[in-house]
């Protein structure tokens, strides 16, 4: 296994690379644009065989990677904030047409004001189109969730598109060191690419993206919702398979320190691994703190959180992006419906954090958690929704 | 080396801090540490000041957020020191290495810094008579790995050599200059007497 030093974005390109997709169509964007750009660098070079679409725009991009798909190609795009919502009325007829796209985002602030920064806004804003989408910590789970992805997303069972994120500069331009797998273990990993249904196949003639009203839609809505329902056990078993063969696990969650933790912080991407730091603090001064990481949002691990934090007293959700609903962010309200029916579960406080870049520090989580020891303690929760570190 | 050491670069646009801190961290990661290299991004104009950022360790580095309070800070252009607080955050027990033709105790003088142990080492006049341009980058990891004792010099010299061998194919004296830059630049920085 190679040990390379690699940014985020050069970890998704590498990964690219080793699996050669047939098709890629993309545009590029701050702070994905050196994704594609590195990876256009392997086809000029001639180290991949595949067709690269430069396109006019992400909206063009999206679609030419919906007809090489439904052609029977391996697809790949990568992009970020707002090219990310440009793809967006395309991203839920991907997942219609049971298309298996990869997509590589990288996780930004939308406009506006305009920001190139790091949050979650984008990759929220698209979370309802049926598409998988896993966080990652940094370079080497962006690495291995993209190759996980492949496997995940051409499942039979499954057959949806899927986007693996890294956090806006934090990850895609921070270079670390990353465990690679050599090009052949890449090739045997994913294996050949099973064509399905495809418009080119003309001993199976299929019919794609008609119109479908009030007598069919609906029934045609079910195998989407079913897909994505069966990619929870799809994505345990590729993560199975993975640790088996190289030896990284991966989950829908990962608890880290949770098992005997009174106060928890739950999270995704990036934060968790400064987090962690925090937390090993707090466990040498005998404060049961630990962390839940949210690694697969789409499907939303719902069972698997309630059951993670039903010991806990008092957890911090951590949201990376706000959605103007005064409920909190995504990642609490969902969280919070999950518990709804459930018998122990921890006061939550829901902290919206780091929008446009804003810094989460060391100090901004001994604070959170220093709080959540509070609310532990007296049982109340002292401010449901905070816009945490913003000026007043 | 349990713990963590943090090191900032400062320079301006388009002198190679970026590239200094991932040339550093790449070569540190062949000699078997933990790496982060990662730049601070804002308007990317030539001439402006910009900083760029290493993490080392021997264990796992998990910590995602930015850097306030590193063991070394390193000043590629000395012009900054007037407009930049380069020491801002610096461990008292910490290092600052600065590219200059002056004494540590000039600059300390002149910029007014209380605390830490200062060097300098001239990288550009190193950079010019070796490489044939002022790019002080290269020369300042040779300084880096002198006053930090982090890396083992032959090694991380050995090392550079076979990665500016496999980048500069085509040009191999551009490899020569820029091996001597380091090597010269490690043998004369100076300290604080």
């Amino acid at each position: 296994m190679p040990i390379l030093a690699k940014t985020g974005n050069e970890a998704m390109a590498e990964a690219m690379r080793q699996i050669n997709p047939d098709v890629v169509a993309a545009y590029p964007i701050t702070p994905a644009t050196e994704v594609v750009m590195i990876f256009s660098g392997f086809v000029a070079d001639g180290l991949v065989d595949t067709e690269f679409v430069a396109v006019e725009s992400e909206h063009s991009a999206m679609s030419a990677c919906v007809g090489a798909a439904a052609a029977g190609c391996r697809v790949m795009t990568g992009t970020s904030s707002q090219g990310l919502q440009l793809m967006s009325e395309i991203l839920p007829i991907a997942s219609a047409l049971r298309q298996p796209i990869v997509l590589c985002e990288v996780n930004r602030a939308l406009s506006g004001p305009i920001n190139i920064h790091c949050d979650h806004s984008d990759t929220m804003a698209v979370r309802d189109f049926g598409w998988i989408q896993i966080f990652s910590e940094n370079a080497q789970e962006a690495y291995d969730n993209i190759l996980q992805l492949i496997k995940i997303t051409e499942n039979e069972s499954v057959r949806l598109p899927g986007m693996a994120t890294t956090d806006g500069f934090i990850i895609s331009h921070c270079m670390e060191k990353i465990e690679a797998l050599d090009d052949n273990e890449v090739k045997e990993y994913l294996g050949e690419h099973k064509k399905m249904n495809s418009v080119l196949d003309l001993d199976k003639p299929v019919t794609l993206g008609a119109l479908d009203l009030q007598d069919y839609y609906f029934e045609h809505k079910m195998p989407i919702i079913e897909a994505m329902k069966n990619s929870k056990d799809v994505i345990l078993k590729v993560a199975k398979d993975f640790a088996k063969r190289y030896g990284r696990e991966y989950g829908l969650i990962e608890e880290y320190k949770l098992a005997d933790a009174e106060i928890a912080l739950v999270a995704l991407g990036s934060t968790c691994g400064t987090a962690r730091v925090v937390i090993d603090e707090l466990r040498e001064k005998g404060v049961k703190a630990g962390l839940l990481k949210i690694r697969v949002f789409r499907p939303f691990p719902a069972e698997e959180i309630v059951k993670a934090l039903s010991k806990v007293k008092a957890a911090a959700i951590m949201d990376r992006s706000d959605m103007y609903s005064n409920q909190g962010g995504p990642l609490f309200s969902e969280l919070r419906s999950a518990m709804y029916e459930a018998k122990d579960k921890p006061l939550l406080t829901n902290y919206v954090y780091g929008l446009g870049g804003r810094e989460i520090s060391l100090e901004d989580i001994q604070k959170i958690f220093a709080e959540q020891k509070e609310a532990a303690a007296s049982g109340k929760v002292k401010q449901l929704i905070q816009h945490f570190g913003v000026r007043e | 080396m349990g713990k963590i050491i943090e090191i900032r670069w400062h320079g301006r646009g388009g002198q190679g801090a970026k590239t200094a801190a991932l040339l550093f961290a790449d070569a540190a990661l062949s000699l078997g540490k933990y790496i982060q290299a990662f730049p601070e991004y804002g308007p990317e104009r030539m001439g402006a000041p910009v900083q760029s950022f290493n993490r080392l360790s021997d264990n796992p580095i998990t910590v995602h957020c930015g850097m306030t309070n590193p063991q070394i800070v390193l000043v590629l252009d000395p012009t900054l020191m007037g407009s930049v607080d380069v020491a801002h955050g610096l461990l008292a027990d910490g290092s600052l290495i600065v590219n200059t033709s002056k004494s540590p105790q000039e600059i300390r003088k002149e910029a007014n810094i209380k605390g830490a142990k200062i060097f300098t080492v001239d990288a550009s006049a190193i950079a010019i008579d070796k490489i044939g341009r002022n790019i002080p980058n290269t020369p300042m990891l040779g300084a880096l790995v002198k006053v930090s004792g982090l890396l083992d010099f032959n090694e991380m010299i050995k090392n550079t050599e076979e990665k500016l061998k496999k980048k500069f194919a085509h040009k191999p004296e551009i490899i020569k200059g820029n091996i001597e830059a380091v090597k010269t630049a490690h043998d004369s920085v100076k300290g604080e007497k």
